[in-house]
């Protein structure tokens, strides 16, 4: 015992700050994929490049987004192709805050300007941020600032999954913030859904929503959850959690790290801004 | 390779005992690797003695079995490969082999003789092929269906190539699955999952006990079927690759690297040393995480929480240095088809700073964990899984070596580097108490001996290129074999190009798919409450097992 607290006690605390203070990516770290405003038009890659078919237009298209919602933060197209060695037209951002409460704002436009260069398309302007407000006011005035979610895995690979166990651990610690996962859905405010929902797990996803009292919310972890990702739909696969259950928050990533789950959670209780205030 | 000594098996001893059996009805080829052998048998009546002869008389294991749909292919009709191993005798190095028994099932209605009540590790194989192409394996004790749950509409298989995976399926009104019953007086039923209380993957348990001793365990998995092998199909190899990566998030880098290994076979691709190298870095890496983190999941199942907490604290050490080598805390993106994506030359020295220091934090949990009794006794005598059921069930990985089984892909079946001059020795540990307590320290052993490996390999990184180039289409037909030691054990891929040079068939054993049916066997000698600890000894990956 007393040697545990001295090793506690060497070992110092690990916990993050986060979001108090912000989170450092790597170097290496894969973000979202961003066009380079002012690259020549064929410098983007074609859809083809992604496997996961988050990239769409074709090749006289003067417009083409990514759907961040299907991406798999691979990398893929953000490297030179053979059609244009001298590198892709998109980088990867650095942002891993990238949860939404519109799925609409998962999708990145861009488009052709009149010299045929790349030109990032603004988002439609939102009139009103009416839903995700809604779902935050009612939550806020519900349950306070504090958060008690049921894990459902509905089919994910897992990867989400350790990410959502690495919350609970001294290195992110959720519980600081007021969040917990719980064991039963009857004590739960929401559910934290992984995976694309496959056809075994319908069933189970629907009974144990139900079993959720009331203002619930329904927060969608990963590319599988909110589109399907690599799993697609298949007579296997609903192709994402919102085939199924009303999604108040998508956290895009394959899988996202802990912070980016972790903001995900927060924009549902409304205590950060998400993409277009939130 | 040490050969001495009576009974090792080879292609010569396979071939003389099955051709004085079989005669005119065999014909021999080598494939899928260069060593290996296929043996093609006229008739499927003669493939129980085959197998018999392969696994009684020459101490071979079924590895795996792959059916396809070859009634528009090279094959005609549907077509079932039974891949073997030489499994014994243990304690010596066993010649890198698979012998492939293929049969033809014919085409309508489509059936094989069943190899389960033989060798029970063939029981969930041919449950699943019967379920996805629809081929019967006749004699099978268990008619239930496996991967296709309740309201599947029967006569309907997604691997069938005129099945059209975009197919929207009704669910029909189904009876409640027929779990195995215990009756008698006092005799209950527990039913868990498939959402389970903690941070889970899904699965069903059904428990029959009196009081609190299990009389029976049935688990009924694959609730996380994603259908990945019918999605790969028709892919760029490229494309394939990510799904294979996704197969898994815990055993990302070893699935990926058998993919593509199976992949640079079938595209006659040498990759160089220096690549080969550094994917045996990141399977080390993928090991040590998972390791220590289940290490510290095995606390939970105790309700230990230091000990929980203090895994949890080195995984993410590692979990961390990953993103920084890889850019993706699983190590996704890294592997690629010909070689790596790129060096990790500069970070050298900050990677065996990293392991050394979490491989001290392992030595110091491990201390803190064998010296509390209240612990240990949790773990003594729970879970045993014997090596005769080790041996029958073909468990792999950590659960194998914990029963007294000498089984090790990295070893057995060398891949990265593992069968170049200058790779470090890899060092097995065995147990053979099969109890939770043997698991946990075959799985720290392991653990420590990752952290010498990465030191080693960073010691002497061979010069070279990073990758070579790929064809853009691979050569129609051919076949890809491989065999990965996961953190779960041995996983094995098999892989064809199809007509285009796009993916034909893919499919994936795991590790995982392995042992599963050997954790009900161990629950039998423990009481319910104990049934977490069991479970997270042996730390299975459930989407790996369904795909």
């Amino acid at each position: 015992m007393l040697r545990v607290l001295l090793q506690g006690l060497r070992d110092g605390i690990v916990t993050s700050r986060y979001p108090a203070e912000p989170a450092q990516v790597p170097a290496r770290f894969r973000g979202a994929p961003q066009p380079e405003a002012g690259r020549p038009w064929a410098a983007l890659p074609l859809p083809s490049v992604c496997p996961s078919e988050a990239i769409s237009g074709g090749p006289n298209d003067t417009d083409r987004t990514i759907d961040l919602g299907k991406c798999l933060f691979c990398g893929r197209c953000a490297e030179p192709f053979p059609a244009h060695p001298a590198g892709s037209a998109l980088r990867l951002g650095r942002d891993f805050e990238l949860s939404v409460t519109r799925r609409e704002q998962l999708l990145v436009r861009m488009g052709a300007d009149s010299g045929g260069l790349v030109s990032a398309i603004d988002p439609p302007a939102m009139t009103s941020e009416a839903l995700g407000e809604q779902v935050t006011r009612r939550i806020g005035a519900t349950l306070g600032r504090s958060l008690a979610l049921r894990h459902l895995d509905a089919g994910s690979c897992n990867a989400c999954d350790w990410e959502l166990v690495a919350l609970l651990a001294p290195h992110y610690d959720a519980r600081r913030l007021g969040i917990d996962f719980v064991a039963s859905p009857r004590h739960a405010d929401g559910v934290i859904v992984t995976g694309p929902v496959t056809r075994n797990l319908e069933l189970a996803v629907r009974r144990t929503f139900e079993a959720v009292p009331e203002p619930r919310i329904v927060i969608a972890v990963g590319a599988c959850a909110c589109s399907g990702g690599i799993a697609g739909q298949s007579y296997a696969s609903a192709g994402g959690v919102d085939r199924v259950l009303p999604v108040d928050v998508w956290v895009p990533g394959c899988p996202p790290r802990p912070e980016a789950i972790l903001f995900g959670i927060l924009l549902a209780l409304g205590r950060v801004g998400g993409k277009g205030g939130g | 390779m040490a050969c001495d000594g009576p009974s090792i098996v080879s292609s010569e001893v396979v071939l003389e005992r099955i051709g004085a059996t079989l005669a005119d009805r065999l014909a021999v080829s080598t494939g899928p690797r260069e060593a290996d052998l296929t043996l093609r048998l006229a008739r499927s009546d003669d493939l129980p003695e085959v197998a018999r002869v392969l696994c009684e008389d020459l101490g071979m294991g079924l590895a795996t079995l792959v059916a396809t749909d070859e009634r528009a292919g090279p094959g005609g009709g549907f077509q079932v490969r039974y891949v073997f191993e030489p499994t014994r005798p243990e304690g010596r190095a066993l010649p890198d082999l698979f012998v492939t028994v293929e049969v033809c099932a014919g085409a309508e209605a489509p059936s094989v003789p069943s190899l389960a009540p033989l060798l029970p590790c063939a029981d969930w194989h041919e449950r699943e092929m019967r379920d996805l192409l629809g081929i019967v394996p006749v004699g099978h004790p268990d008619p239930r269906p496996l991967v296709l749950h309740d309201g599947w509409p029967p006569g309907l298989h997604p691997l069938r190539k005129d099945f059209d995976p975009r197919t929207v399926v009704p669910r029909l009104t189904a009876p409640e699955f027929p779990h195995l019953r215990v009756e008698g007086e006092g005799v209950f039923e527990i039913p868990v999952g498939p959402i389970h209380a903690g941070i889970i993957e899904p699965g069903h348990f059904r428990f029959s006990s009196v009081g609190e001793t299990v009389l029976h365990l049935d688990a009924r998995l694959f609730y996380t079927h994603r259908g990945l092998e019918k999605r790969a199909e028709g892919l760029h190899p490229d494309d394939a690759l990510c799904v294979a990566e996704r197969l898994c998030g815990a055993c990302s880098v070893a699935h990926g690297l058998a993919f593509v290994e199976a992949l640079e076979q079938v595209a006659g691709v040498g990759v160089p040393p220096r690549a080969r190298w550094l994917r045996s870095v990141v399977l080390e890496l993928e090991r040590l995480y998972n390791h220590v983190g289940d290490i510290g999941n095995l606390c939970a199942g105790a309700a230990y929480h230091w000990g929980t907490s203090a895994g949890a604290r080195l995984k993410e050490r590692v979990q961390r240095e990953n993103e920084r080598l890889t850019g993706n805390r699983f190590l996704r993106g890294y592997v690629i088809a010909g070689g790596v994506h790129h060096d990790l030359a500069d970070e050298a020295s900050e990677i065996d700073a990293l392991v050394q220091s979490v491989g001290t934090g392992l030595a110091e949990l491990l201390a803190g964990l064998e010296r509390n009794p209240s612990f240990v006794d949790r773990l003594d005598g729970t879970g045993v899984l014997t090596t005769a059921a080790a041996r029958d069930l073909g468990v792999t990985g950590v659960a194998a070596r914990a029963s007294g089984v000498d089984r090790d892909a990295r070893r057995d079946h060398p891949h990265a580097a593992w069968h170049l001059a200058g790779a470090p020795p890899v060092h097995l540990t065995l147990k053979s108490a099969g109890d939770a307590h043997s698991r946990l320290k075959v799985r720290a052993d392991e653990a420590a001996d990752s952290v010498g490996l990465l030191r080693g390999l960073l010691a002497n990184l061979p010069p070279g290129p990073l990758r070579v180039a790929m064809p853009d289409e691979l050569p129609p037909w051919r076949v890809g074999l491989s065999s990965v030691e996961s953190p779960r054990g041995a996983s094995i891929h098999w892989l064809r190009a199809d007509a285009h040079g796009r993916i034909d068939r893919y499919h994936v054993r795991s590790a995982s798919y392995a042992n599963w049916p050997a954790v009900p066997l161990a629950a039998l000698s423990a009481i319910v409450p104990d049934f977490p600890l069991v479970n997270k000894s042996f730390e299975l990956c459930y989407a790996c097992t369904d795909r």
